[in-house]
């Protein structure tokens, strides 16, 4: 049951075929069994867990229904949870405990999930690999000896390996499409303003979003429906009532017309990820679909659109990590070096990376030439959108180049940042996206066939349609069940 | 746009982060490749396109002016590094040059 998806979870506990409890004891032991060699927790918060889950089955006992009675839930350790560390993966909020939590979360826990614990992360959410964490590490279930993708690595890694049923992501410029893709689930970006915020540390404002990972799509539409929707405590959210996805999830693909962008040609790929993409491509086809071409020609200015905007906002968003009123400080001589110390020994590489080239880029005399020519250049690419969702319902293409990459693969920032080049677009212009499981292909000098990612992406507040097209795509094509984890299958330490 | 001029020195000081010599020298050449990288939107024909700051068009939204209970004081509080009574005790500002 521990491995069951997180509809069938609800429908069991909701039945009284199986109570939360139970279920709260196999998942937990599911993690101390597996998460040794995983790490995809930072925390594991198995007492809030088995207090939840006598909740949630006295409730069911008294005759209620809750959509996600019972359903195991792991959490990105950057959005908080009353009483449970929250660190980013940061040394500068290392065994800060939360004083609230996030909305996302809590309306989550209110339909009955169950918090497992707060999963790995590149600190502040700023990477594609979860190597930038500098409290742990984590690896992808598919092959130990690569990456989950990041940001939301441990959460991708808890969902991938029956750790967790489904986990709570943030995306900024990939964060969930891009791991999710890498471990074989289902990520799935929402809107820019359609899940609130509170709660959810900032890193890029005008980008961040939270979303589900998930087995399933159906689940993703579960997730999403319960998380969507204002928020009195985010003025971000937008004031539009969502329509529920899940009942709008459907079997074929008729009278649908997918783009596929000429810009993302796959010719550019490596042969055996480019044959996955296309059959993916032919797929779709096969369900009904009409694939047109739509053009994108500014989506190459993506990655240097969004290394000056995210880190221009996350310059300023970091600054509140002064050493004051939470988490680490260290003295210095005075209250300047006692900021400046406290920074420099709470921040890793890449958040001090990105706080130097976003404080440049928002200086005086670099102002307008690197922030606000990057602004214009975001208004370019949501107008490249608009132009091509006139000819087309949903966008189709890769969610990475490449499948799931070794540690310490990409050391030179940029190679890294080049990982989200399929990601990035969609993010600049708020557009609801997601990756959904597509096929695998085994690297060069790789050991095992690893997965890849479809992603699907819509016009703004397309979520109900889009999420309807993945799920048809993921009906008819079952590439997340068609294999087993190898090293998962074979026990640790078993021949 | 003039790229991989950085002055990384000047730059941690505006952004309160203290670098050793070694981290300036390393962080001058990584900031300089992504500088390059950047300096493509250059190419860009721009002077006539209206900035985006965020997609979704929200201008100022109110709530009622209603008192709600805040946080816990004393929660709040155990997470500052340093308290003293019912404050944060913060290094003194007034008569210091930060």
């Amino acid at each position: 049951m521990v491995d069951a998806t997180a509809i069938e979870i609800a429908r069991a506990v909701n039945a009284r075929e199986i109570s939360a409890a139970d279920l709260a004891g196999r998942a937990l032991a599911r993690i101390a069994e597996r998460d040794g060699e995983i790490g995809a927790y930072l925390a594991v918060t198995g007492e809030l867990a088995r207090r939840h889950a006598e909740r949630v089955d006295a409730a069911v006992r008294d005759g209620k229904s809750l959509p996600l009675a019972g359903v195991p839930l792991a959490i990105k350790d950057n959005m908080c949870l009353t009483g449970t560390p929250t660190t980013c993966a940061s040394k500068i909020l290392d065994g800060w405990i939360a004083p609230y939590t996030s909305t996302a979360v809590q309306r989550l826990l209110d339909a009955g999930a169950i918090p497992l614990g707060k999963t790995n992360l590149d600190e502040f959410a700023m990477g594609s690999s979860c190597e930038n964490s500098a409290l742990g590490k984590t690896a992808n279930p598919w092959d130990r000896g690569r990456v989950p993708g990041g940001s939301s690595g441990g959460s991708v890694a808890a969902v991938a390996a029956g750790e967790a049923t489904v986990a709570t992501g943030s995306d900024t410029g990939g964060s969930i499409r891009e791991p999710a893709a890498f471990c074989n689930v289902v990520g799935f970006k929402p809107t820019y303003g359609r899940v609130s915020r509170y709660g959810l540390i900032a890193f890029a404002s005008s980008l961040d979003q939270i979303g589900p990972i998930t087995k399933t799509v159906a689940d993703a539409a579960l997730v999403y429906d319960l998380m969507a929707g204002r928020d009195p405590m985010d003025a971000t959210t937008v004031d539009l009532v969502p329509e529920p996805a899940l009942p709008a999830l459907r079997a074929d693909l008729r009278g649908v017309r997918i783009g596929i962008v000429k810009e993302f040609g796959l010719e550019k790929l490596d042969p055996g990820v480019r044959a996955v993409y296309e059959r993916a491509y032919a797929d779709l086809q096969k369900l009904g679909a009409d694939l047109v071409e739509v053009a994108l020609p500014t989506a190459d200015y993506g990655i240097a659109t969004y290394y000056l905007i995210a880190p221009a906002e996350c310059s300023s968003n970091l600054a509140r990590f002064d050493g004051m009123r939470y988490g680490l400080r260290v003295e210095g001589a005075d209250v300047g070096s006692t900021y400046e110390r406290t920074r420099a020994a709470g921040f890793g590489d890449e958040v001090k990376r990105r706080i130097l080239i976003g404080t440049y880029a928002l200086s005086s005399g670099y102002y307008d030439a690197y922030y606000v020519r990057a602004q214009k250049a975001r208004t370019l690419i949501a107008d490249d959108f608009r132009r091509a969702f006139a000819s087309c319902d949903a966008i189709a293409c890769p969610a990475a180049a490449s499948p799931a990459f070794e540690f310490n693969a990409k050391a030179d920032p940029v190679s890294m940042y080049l990982m989200d080049y399929y990601t990035i677009p969609m993010s600049l212009a708020g557009l609801p996206s997601l990756s959904v499981p597509c096929g695998y292909v085994i690297p060069e000098g790789g050991r095992y066939p690893m997965p890849l990612g479809l992603e699907l992406s819509g016009p703004l507040f397309a979520e109900r349609s889009l999420l309807g097209i993945a799920h048809a795509y993921e009906r008819a094509t079952l590439h997340a069940q068609a294999r087993a984890i190898p090293e998962i299958v074979a026990p640790v330490g078993a021949a | 746009m003039a790229s991989g001029d950085i002055d990384v020195a000047y730059v941690a000081k505006l952004a309160r982060l203290a670098l050793t010599p070694a981290e300036i020298e390393k962080f001058g050449v990584q900031l300089g490749a992504l500088l390059e990288h950047v300096d493509a939107l250059a190419a860009l024909p721009v002077s006539d396109v209206a900035a985006t700051a965020q997609v979704i068009a929200a201008s100022n939204v109110m709530r009622a002016d209603v008192a709600v209970p805040s946080l816990d004081r004393e929660t709040v509080l155990d997470g500052a590094p340093k308290r003293e009574g019912a404050y944060f005790r913060v290094p003194r500002i007034i008569g210091v040059e930060a």
